[in-house]
């Protein structure tokens, strides 16, 4: 069964995924989605990751 | 839940309409001065408005669309409204002159916000009878969490309407009972040891608020303020992400870690909510019309300016506490 999974970047902000089941991390760890949409962390400074916390809104500057 | 008791005229006023004892006058209760940190004006308009969300026991529902209460909350609708626009008109007059993509302009606005940092305050500093003052006080508006935003839905069209949806079907649970926010921030006040009953802190929080919660329902019952709605619940969620995880980390220090599952969820949850509000529900609106870009901003202003209205308040009513526990420990 084919599956659609949608990528939405968000400019200096997360990337939105809506309709995957597992995010597999660069280190091969798998990571249930568990909410209709999720938000990737891009800045790679998220307390959460995969998943984005808010944390590139303090470090806005430093990505600009 | 019953009425609660009223604190002055005007919400002794609503009490009476909506205990069917009207009073024989119709003279106008609302005196002059601010309504937004007047508590008898946001306690009447609270109770006036949750005719529209679950009533009271002891109210017959027909009441909702009374002529006398709808009269009286539109009185203090208008005041309302009135001081929210003169205090943000500077901040939305900035923010339209600055411009730029929607999405980016209302998360700018958040991102730029100096308010009282309240949160940093609990993660590290608040005592336990603080932070469970904070979840009083907050209990107004998250035990119905999202539900004044429901009322956008039918007033937006396409692509802001199935974003709103989409938002809100994670709010309300994404198809689990056990996660709907609203009933998580119950469980957060039952493991702190407070009431976790729906309406139960209404005669103790104060008029900030009550205020608070009060203009979500004054932008989700009038049709014509949907796009301050939209800005404001864009706000509202892009100022959640990061404090939750403070609140969360407060929580874990005063060793009630069993209430932090809602501020836990609100830190992965609002991370996605905020982008999806900024960019596909105020982004969209105002694509389609871009005549509302003032209304979202203005929402927005509204949702920053109680924030720091209220963190402000807390804030101080606790470092006067902090004071005079300091003083009666010196003597």
């Amino acid at each position: 069964m084919s599956r659609t999974v949608q990528v939405q970047p968000c400019p200096r902000g997360p990337v939105l995924v809506r309709g995957a089941e597992v995010v597999v991390d660069e280190d091969g760890a798998q990571h249930p989605v568990t909410r209709p949409v999720v938000a990737l962390c891009v800045c790679r400074r998220s307390s959460r990751k995969p998943w984005c916390d808010g944390t590139h809104k303090a470090i806005r500057d430093d990505l600009r | 839940m019953h009425l609660p008791e009223p604190c002055g005229p005007v919400s002794a006023r609503v009490v009476e309409i909506l205990s069917a004892q009207r009073a024989p006058t119709s003279a106008d209760v609302l005196a002059g001065g601010s309504v937004l940190t007047d508590r008898d004006a946001q306690l009447a308009l609270w109770t006036a408005y949750e005719m529209a969300y679950r009533g009271f026991d002891d109210v017959d529902p027909c009441l909702e669309w009374d002529a006398d209460l709808i009269g009286l909350r539109r009185l203090i609708e208008d005041r309302f409204e009135c001081e929210l626009r003169a205090v943000t008109a500077d901040r939305v007059a900035e923010a339209l002159a600055r411009g730029g993509e929607v999405g980016d302009l209302v998360l700018g606005l958040v991102a730029d916000d100096e308010g009282p940092h309240l949160s940093s305050y609990l993660r590290r500093d608040a005592t336990t009878d603080q932070m469970c003052d904070y979840l009083r006080e907050r209990s107004v508006q998250q035990l119905k969490e999202s539900d004044p935003q429901a009322f956008l839905l039918p007033r937006l069209q396409g692509r802001a309407k199935v974003a709103l949806a989409e938002l809100q079907y994670d709010e309300f649970g994404a198809g689990d009972p056990s996660r709907l926010h609203q009933d998580l921030y119950a469980r957060t006040l039952r493991a702190a040891g407070l009431d976790p009953a729906y309406g139960a802190y209404i005669s103790e929080v104060s008029a900030l608020s009550l205020a608070s919660a009060n203009v979500m329902s004054l932008f989700g019952l009038n049709r014509r303020l949907v796009a301050a709605g939209a800005g404001h619940f864009a706000a509202f969620e892009a100022s959640s992400s990061v404090p939750s995880r403070r609140v969360a980390a407060g929580l874990a220090r005063l060793g009630l870690a069993p209430a932090a599952d809602y501020f836990e969820e609100h830190v992965e949850a609002d991370a996605v909510h905020e982008q999806i509000a900024a960019r596909d529900i105020c982004g969209s609106l105002v694509r389609d019309d871009p005549s509302l870009l003032g209304e979202v901003v203005f929402g927005v202003a509204c949702a920053l300016h109680l924030d720091a209205l209220a963190s402000a308040e807390l804030l101080s009513r606790w470092e006067r506490i902090d004071a005079r526990a300091a003083r009666s420990e010196a003597s």
